[in-house]
């Protein structure tokens, strides 16, 4: 086993146990600390795949934000006294029903990867990746470059609408 | 190329391995002698005087939001920035189109009196 495949199965248990813990824990900010290293693990396989952008993006944006809304969020709620913040318990048929569905899709995906023809690519990797995103993303992608700064925009103003005084 | 990364793992190891070795001298060296005063919670010397678990203003969203928002901005200057000299001058007007409908936002956050803390 190479040094390769050491780094991405420790980020895969990283991302698995933390996640089986954002599921699993009664309490609802144990799950939202445990999605930090759901989302470091995933910016350490981006770092394997060579996209090293996209990981610099998700620890920004998802370990620096997102995760940030998320507290506050649990934080905002009226029964904060930690005993009530529980996820529901579920019965039988529910979880019947969950396994189910986890069981198709889990077949799916494995149905998928086995037959899908996985194209290796001779040439070597970018030594970054920055260079080549900057120039698509203002030449030929520059249309939806500007409608993600409409998206923003909605989403700054539906945040000062909810937050705004009633008056 | 990864081979780039591996003082950065080698600072994760090292930050890691530090916060666990100071764990565990504390445990192994320390005294607990255990007084009613040390088993209050820690508020940087202040008496607590009420729970810690009380709901937030919802303006600490607005704030949260608001970053995002900004945070991606920042996210989508970083490949202009390097590109800045290959670019055409349409490519940096397209770049202040961007930040003036971002600032749009802003603005009306200002006057909707999101900001202010009362």
């Amino acid at each position: 086993m190479d040094i390769f495949s050491i780094v991405f199965y420790l980020f895969a248990v990283i991302i698995v146990v933390s996640a089986a813990i954002v599921v699993m824990s009664k309490n609802i900010m144990y799950s939202a600390f445990s999605l930090l290293f759901t989302f470091f693990g995933v910016a350490g396989i981006y770092v394997l795949l060579n996209a090293d952008f996209i990981a610099v993006t998700q620890i920004m944006i998802y370990i620096g934000g997102i995760l940030i809304l998320i507290i506050f969020g649990v934080m905002l709620t009226s029964r904060i006294t930690g005993v009530d913040i529980k996820s529901g318990t579920t019965g039988k048929v529910q979880i019947a029903f969950a396994g189910v569905i986890s069981l198709v899709i889990a077949i799916t995906l494995i149905f998928l990867f086995a037959n899908t023809k996985w194209f290796t690519s001779e040439l070597k990797p970018h030594q970054s990746t920055i260079e080549d995103i900057g120039k698509e993303l203002l030449t030929n992608y520059l249309l939806a470059f500007e409608v993600a700064s409409v998206l923003l925009l909605i989403a700054i103003i539906g945040a000062a609408f909810i937050a705004r005084r009633k008056s | 190329m990864l081979e780039a990364y591996l003082p950065l793992i080698f600072m994760l190891i090292f930050g890691f391995g530090i916060a666990v070795i100071f764990l565990v001298l504390s445990e192994w060296l320390g005294a607990r002698r255990i007084t009613k005063e040390k088993q209050t919670t820690y508020e940087s010397g202040m008496q607590p005087f009420r729970t810690a678990r009380d709901r937030f203003s919802v303006k600490f969203y607005l704030v949260a939001m608001s970053f995002i928002v900004f945070d991606i901005e920042v996210v989508f200057l970083y490949p202009w920035a390097v590109q800045f000299k290959m670019l055409s001058p349409e490519a940096i007007i397209a770049m202040f189109i961007f930040i003036a409908i971002l600032f749009a936002g802003y603005f009306y956050e200002l006057r909707k009196g999101g900001i202010e803390w009362q």
